[in-house]
């Protein structure tokens, strides 16, 4: 027997650090990385209510965000390399206008 | 007992990864210490019983986008990421933020939480019982997402397509 919080805590553990990484990190790609980081902390927390509540639309809804942080991936990396093609890096601080 | 033990290990694993992703300059290195992440925490779904959930989460996550994510890499010929001035004064407020931010997370959860357990497999989500929620609750939702991945694959090949000028001169 495993208390939920440890899991909770796993989940959160995991959400710091994918937002100290977009805070520090200085690759587009790796910001990238950080905000998926981000989004499976949550889906352990998700995975741990349902389990704690008996509730499978707990897991209905991790399926849910793993196809949403799929398309935004692909979505992501298109512009990633949208960027690329027109500034020639992928440092964030010399991606600073909007405009292509 | 065991749990725990499982628990703890896979943890472990899942929160180096996550801090090795954070301390690689490489961002080839980053991409395959998030995949180890995502692989652990597919254990952790298994812990908890979440057997479909940890199987999307290896073949579409560790699998699907982080090989999008390597290609895109290889595809720019990433290489190591400069310091600079911005990172620094990130850095000086990013990790103690981090770590401050854990620890709160952590005490609050353990002193408010409660003390419920859960234990190995507390929740089956076997494949036949998600597929019955996914194709009766929540059909709406499910038609509205395949909206969402048509938009996000035009919109993909739209982005990603080479720019006007670029495709006369062939």
């Amino acid at each position: 027997m495993v208390p939920v919080s440890y899991y909770l805590i796993l989940g959160g553990i995991l959400f710091a650090c994918g937002v100290a990484g977009f805070l520090i990190k200085r690759n587009l790609i790796t910001i990238f990385m950080s905000i998926e980081l981000m989004l499976n902390g949550v889906n352990l927390s998700f995975v741990a209510f349902a389990a704690q509540w008996q509730a499978l639309s707990g897991q209905v809804f991790v399926f849910f965000v793993m196809v949403v942080a799929a398309a935004e991936a692909a979505v992501g990396l298109a512009i990633i390399i949208a960027v690329y093609r027109t500034r020639e890096t992928l440092n964030v601080d010399q991606v600073n206008l909007l405009k292509l | 007992m065991l749990h725990l033990i499982l628990f703890l290990a896979f943890g472990v694993v899942c929160v180096a990864g996550a801090v090795n992703l954070l301390v690689q300059r490489h961002p080839i290195n980053s991409a395959l210490s998030l995949v180890v992440v995502m692989g652990s925490l597919a254990a952790e779904y298994l812990l908890l019983g979440a057997e479909f959930v940890a199987a999307v989460q290896v073949i579409v996550y560790a699998g699907a986008v982080m090989v999008l994510f390597v290609f895109v890499i290889m595809l720019l010929n990433a290489g190591e990421e400069e310091r600079t001035k911005g990172s620094r004064v990130a850095m000086i407020f990013g990790i103690p933020g981090m770590l401050v931010g854990s620890l709160l997370i952590t005490w609050v959860l353990l002193e408010h939480s409660g003390t419920q357990s859960v234990a190995v497999g507390a929740l089956p989500g076997p494949p036949k019982t998600l597929g019955w929620l996914l194709f009766h609750d929540y059909l709406l939702p499910f038609e509205v997402t395949s909206v969402l991945v048509l938009i996000a694959i035009i919109g993909a090949v739209v982005l990603a397509a080479p720019p006007e000028s670029a495709r006369r001169k062939d």
